[in-house]
Parts: structure tokens; sequence; C-alpha cells
């Protein structure tokens, strides 16, 4: 009952007039980027970075808490609305959310979604606050080798299970921990890869490399891609849902949510796979109720359910982090940023160090969650409206605002060229089809794999061995192997690993195809 | 790129491989010169992990370079506003670099009021925008309300540059 004394403590903290207002703020500015095309929650996060410097860390992490539940809403609202997903995790909401807008069930399907997202959000939320101080707990008793084992762990699934192409990931992974090379060697002290500039002692910073990627990377891109017809919007009203709609939808939202969380907590688990699993799940029971002619026509089902897995393992997400300091999506890797630059070191020490920022971040996650259904069920025509912005405004804005952010870092030119390089690296990344996730890892977790491998090593007297002695990480790297193994068995077992994966890795399939 | 054939080689992909090798050599070469760890306890030194992932950059280069001729092709990334059927507009690109370029030269001797006016201006005026006059009115806005903002709101003074004194 510890647990349910710091989450009243952390609602009181959450609820102050000051903390509220930043609530708002979060999931309005949160909403408005997932609805605006180019700009998602991990971009919003990181060009918010800076205000970690100036203001206090629960009202910051209130913010980015609306911020991230936000994002994931304002997403299904695109997808639902434009029929053009702005994040994979909204991929398969658009297939059946669009087909309701075109039937002029726009309203109904924004509103399942709205109240699913909540719903899924809600429980998920609670069973965070239920496991993650638990895992913390185990994961305190753990000691360096276990540990390492397990940032390998995330480090290997973010890269190997996530995204089509395995080399790809495997490609931004490396260029990410080359990145994390940059700086001072922490146990001999010397410069590496700084080309000899001090400012670079301290590694490149986090900010500049996120902004970069995600803000500058992708107006660049967009740049050269510019759709110079616009999309078409379809016009909403209020969302609304009759009495039939609700008999349809709850059922749904609770699957969705059972898919979800799990899945966002795993390190590999992401978004995908349980949204489409939960879609897959409706249609099959669609069949007993007799709504399964509906499914490729607009089934209500079909939004429901995957747009309460999404919102779910998003929550899912934020267990790794906060119990291990293991991020495994963007925003929770941006959002782990904004810890470091409060001095606050992730890891499964947080809940012991910092349980009154956790427990304030966990209570203004069901806050915001509230909030986001009271304001954006009203507010929907509004967003809609949002979609019709300018292309050239919206990405001027994103240019000076991650200009903006790189600079007031430590307000130095430096820190701009960085961001132009980083930036074309972004570039280059989207036009070749490299995902960014790893990369983002990558340069979290690579500095942080290293010391701690350095530190094990020195506690274990130099002998590689003790890096083996703890069970724990020898489970891991079990599983770890299993991982690695298990694609390369079933492609010998069956050569047909793609039909297990029906979702639209093509990218897989078709290399196949060329090398046949 | 997505609809093309798979036949179809993307050779632009070797611009990916070279990057790989360069940052890989870089990271080599540096290490390289870099004093061995000090103590029997530190068995990995302050060299192993530039070598190695520098090393495993060239190598996965090297795949990626065999991998390209055989059809092997990324996938660009779609989102709502990017068309990536459509042949890429680099000109566009090489102007919104160039103004980059001018904006980090400027910003200490001109201040981030004056090239953030003209970054949000130049930018909104490359992407297509033609309302010349309001794009620049639209940055100083910007401007001038992110320098305040920053300076009273976050306690970060942004660079002043010739505007010192009069803001």
């Amino acid at each position: 009952m510890d647990n349910l004394n710091w989450l009243l403590q952390g609602f009181e903290q959450a609820a102050t007039p000051t903390n509220l207002m930043y609530a708002v703020i979060g999931v309005l500015l949160g909403t408005a980027v997932g609805v605006l095309p180019g700009i998602g929650p991990a971009m919003t996060v990181a060009l918010l970075l800076p205000v970690t410097y100036n203001v206090s860390p629960s009202a910051a992490f209130i913010m980015f808490a609306g911020i991230f539940y936000g994002g994931m809403y304002g997403g299904s609202t695109t997808s639902i609305l434009l029929n053009t997903p702005g994040e994979s995790s909204s991929v398969i909401t658009a297939i059946e959310g669009n087909k309701m807008a075109k039937a002029g069930r726009a309203a109904q399907a924004l509103a399942t979604a709205a109240i699913g997202s909540f719903v899924a959000g809600a429980i998920g939320t609670a069973l965070l606050a239920a496991f993650a101080p638990a895992i913390s707990r185990f994961a305190v008793t753990l000691g360096a080798p276990s540990y390492l084992a397990i940032m390998l762990f995330a480090l290997v699934a973010v890269t190997a299970v996530l995204g089509a192409s395995k080399l790809r990931g495997a490609i931004s992974l490396f260029l990410g921990l080359a990145i994390g090379i940059v700086g001072i060697d922490f146990l001999t002290g010397q410069p590496r890869a700084t080309f000899g500039l001090p400012q670079l002692s301290d590694g490149i910073d986090i900010v500049v490399i996120a902004v970069a990627i995600f803000a500058v990377g992708e107006a660049l891109w967009v740049a050269a891609h510019l759709r110079r017809r616009p999309s078409d919007v379809i016009p909403v009203g209020r969302p609304w849902m009759g009495r039939d709609d609700w008999r349809r939808s709850w059922k749904p939202w609770l699957r969705g949510t059972a898919f979800g969380f799990p899945f966002g907590a795993l390190p590999a688990g992401g978004a995908e796979l349980p949204t489409f699993l939960s879609y897959i799940t409706e249609k099959r029971l669609a069949k007993r109720s007799g709504h399964d002619a509906e499914f490729g026509k607009g089934a209500i089902e079909g939004v429901a359910g995957p747009e309460a897995a999404n919102n779910a393992s998003a929550a899912g997400t934020l267990v790794p982090m906060l119990s291990l300091g293991l991020p495994t999506n963007a925003t929770a890797a941006v959002m782990l940023t904004a810890f470091v630059s409060y001095g606050i070191q992730p890891g499964p020490t947080l809940f012991e160090k910092e349980p009154l920022l956790i427990w304030t971040l966990i209570a203004s996650l069901f806050i915001g969650n509230l909030m986001l259904l009271v304001l954006n069920l009203p507010l929907a025509p509004l967003w809609a409206k949002l979609l019709r912005t300018p292309r050239p405004y919206l990405y001027a804005g994103i240019l000076f605002f991650a200009t903006l952010g790189a600079l007031a870092v430590n307000v130095q030119a430096l820190d701009l060229a960085l961001l132009l390089v980083f930036g074309l690296l972004g570039l280059m990344m989207r036009r070749f089809g490299l995902p960014v996730l790893p990369l983002i890892i990558g340069v979290i977790l690579g500095p942080r794999i290293e010391r701690q491998l350095r530190q094990a090593l020195q506690l274990g007297g130099g002998d590689w061995g003790s890096l083996f002695t703890e069970p724990v990480a020898i489970v891991v790297y079990v599983l770890m192997a299993i991982l690695l193994l298990t694609p390369l068995v079933l492609r010998l077992m069956h050569r047909s690993e793609e039909t297990l994966l029906v979702v639209e890795d093509d990218t897989d399939q078709k290399e196949k195809a060329a090398q046949v | 790129m997505t609809n093309l054939p798979s036949k179809t080689i993307d050779k632009a992909q070797y611009i990916v491989c070279v990057v790989l090798v360069v940052v890989g050599a870089f990271l080599i070469y540096d290490a390289l010169s870099l004093e061995a760890g000090f103590a029997k306890v530190d068995p990995v030194g302050p060299k192993i992990f530039p070598i190695a992932i520098g090393s495993i950059l060239i190598v996965l280069a090297v795949v990626l370079a065999i991998a390209i001729p055989r059809g092997s092709i990324g996938e660009a990334d779609a989102g709502e506003d990017v068309d990536p059927n459509t042949p890429g507009d680099w000109r566009t690109v090489g102007l919104l670099v160039g103004l980059f370029v001018a904006v980090i030269v400027l910003v200490n001797p001109l201040g981030w009021v004056i090239a953030g006016t003209l970054l949000f201006g130049g930018a909104a005026t490359i992407l297509g925008n033609r309302h010349y006059i309001r794009n620049i009115v639209i940055g100083a806005a910007l401007a001038v309300a992110s320098f305040y903002a920053f300076y009273s709101g976050l306690g970060i003074p942004l660079p002043a540059g010739i505007l010192d004194g009069i803001l």
C-alpha cells in the first residue's frame, strides 16, 4: 500500500494549478503535433527539451506526459480524416477509420478512438503503477553484469525485431553507437573522436542529436518530396457515439488493451504488432456478431481495438523506461534524455531516489489522459482545421524551432553546425530507409553499456568470466540468442517466415524475391 | 522508389556505404591515437569500443555494398506530406542547407532576431510560399517573441548581435 500512498502524493503534486496548466499545455501541444503532419510526439518533446533548463522537473514531466498521450491521440485523428498515418503504429487505424469517415461516420470513428485511447491509457497507466515499482525493486538487486546483459538485450531487440530490414537497423544502431563515442573517455580521461574541439568533450548534446534527426531531417526530407496537391480532409463535427457503437466498441477496447500493454512493456514489442493482432482478432470475432461484412468498409471494431492497443502499448513502454531506465520507443528515448539533463540518472534506482518525481509523472499520466478525453471530443473540428496549415509555414516553423532549441542548449554556433550535419544524416536515413529508432537508442545506451561493461569488469578484477556469474545475466543472454536465432531457424524450417508477419513488412520480402 | 520493380538498383545507396566507411575509419584512426588502459582491471580500455564499432561499420558498409547490386532497397520514408514516388526535389534541399549555413555564420554577428527572421522567412519562401513580406513579418514576430521568451522566461540569453542595446 506504500505505492498507493506515493501515488496519492504524486496526485497532490500534479494537481497544483501551475502543474495542471502544464498538463493542459502538454495535452494540447501533443494533440496538435500529433495531428500536424511531419511532427510526432518524439520530435515535440525533443523541441521542448530546452524548457528543462528552467522549469521544475515535475512540471516538465507533466507536460511531457501530456504530449506523450496527446501525440498518440492526434495521430489517430490524422489516420481517420486523412488516411495518411503519421506513425507506423496508426497504420491499422487508418484501414477501417478512414473508410468509416468516408462513409460519413467520422464522428463515431473519432469518438471510439478517443474513448478507446482513454480506456486503454487508464488501464495501461494503472498497470504501469502496479508493475514498474515491483520490477524496479527486483532490478536494484541485480548487479552490473545483469544490467549490462539487459541493456544489450534492449539494443539487440530494438534493432533486430523492429523494422523491415535488419541490415539497415544494424547500420542505424552502429551509427548511433559511433556518435555515442564522442567525448571524454570516463575511465582514462582522454578525448575520443572530438576533432580536438573542447566543446565536444562532454559528448554531443543529445538534445541537438534528437532535434536534428527528428525535426531537421524530417523537414529536409519533406522539402525534397513535398506533395504539391493538398490532401483531402474529411470535414467532421463533434465526435459522438450511438448506443450501438458503444455496444460494439467496449470489448475491442479491452481486448486491444490486453494486446497492447504487454507488447509495449517488452523491449522489442512496439505498437505495430499488437495493433495488427487486435485488428485480426476483431475481424475474426466479428463473424460471430455478424458484422464481419463491414470489415474493409469501415467497421467500428477495427478502429476501437487497434487504437486501444496503440495507447496501451505506449503506456507499456514506460515500464522498462521507469523501472530499468531503458527506452524502447522514440518518445520514451527523448523523455529519458530529459531526465539526464536534470542530472537524474535513469536506471533501476529511479523509484528509490526520485520517488516523488516518478509518482508525479505517473499521476500526471492519469490526469493527462482524462484531459485528453475532456478537451479533445469538443475540439475535434478544430484539429481537423489544423490539418490545413500551409505546408511552407509548417516546415519553416519546424526548422525555426529546431534551430532555436539547439541554440538554447549552450548558445554556441557549433551546435547549429552539428544540427545541420545530423539533420543531413537524418535526411539520408529517411531517403535510404534506415530506421531512426536504433540510432537514438544507440546514442543513449552505447555510452552506458560501455561504462557498465568496464565497471563490471573493474568490480570483477578484470576477469571476463565475472560477466557471466549472475543467473539473470545468463538467462538474458540465452533469450538474446533465441531472439536472434529464431528467425533463422524459422526460415530454414518453413522458408516462409513472412507468412507469420503479414504486416506491411514487404521490403524483406522484396529483398528475398530479388535474391532468388 | 517504393513502386519500382525490385530489379532496379538504387545506386544512390552507395552514399550510405561511403558514410559508413568514413565514420568507421575515423573512429579507428582516432582510437589508435589513444593511450591504452592503465590497469589490469580495465581490460577493455578506451580503445576497444571505438575500434569495434568502427570495424563493424566498415563491415556493414561491405555487406550493404554487396546487397545493393542484388536489388536490396531501403524503403524511403512515407508520410502525410511526403510523396516518395516523385523524383526528389534536391534543389529545394540545397537551398535550405545553404540558408542554414548562412544562419550558422550570421547568428553570432547579427544576433538571433535577425538570423531567426531570415531562417523562417527564407525557409517559407524556399518551400514555395510567395508572400515574401508576410513570410518575413511572421519570421520577425517569431524571432522577437522567442528572444524575449527565452531571455525572461527561461533565463537563456540568445545572442543579441548588432541589435544589442536595442532589444
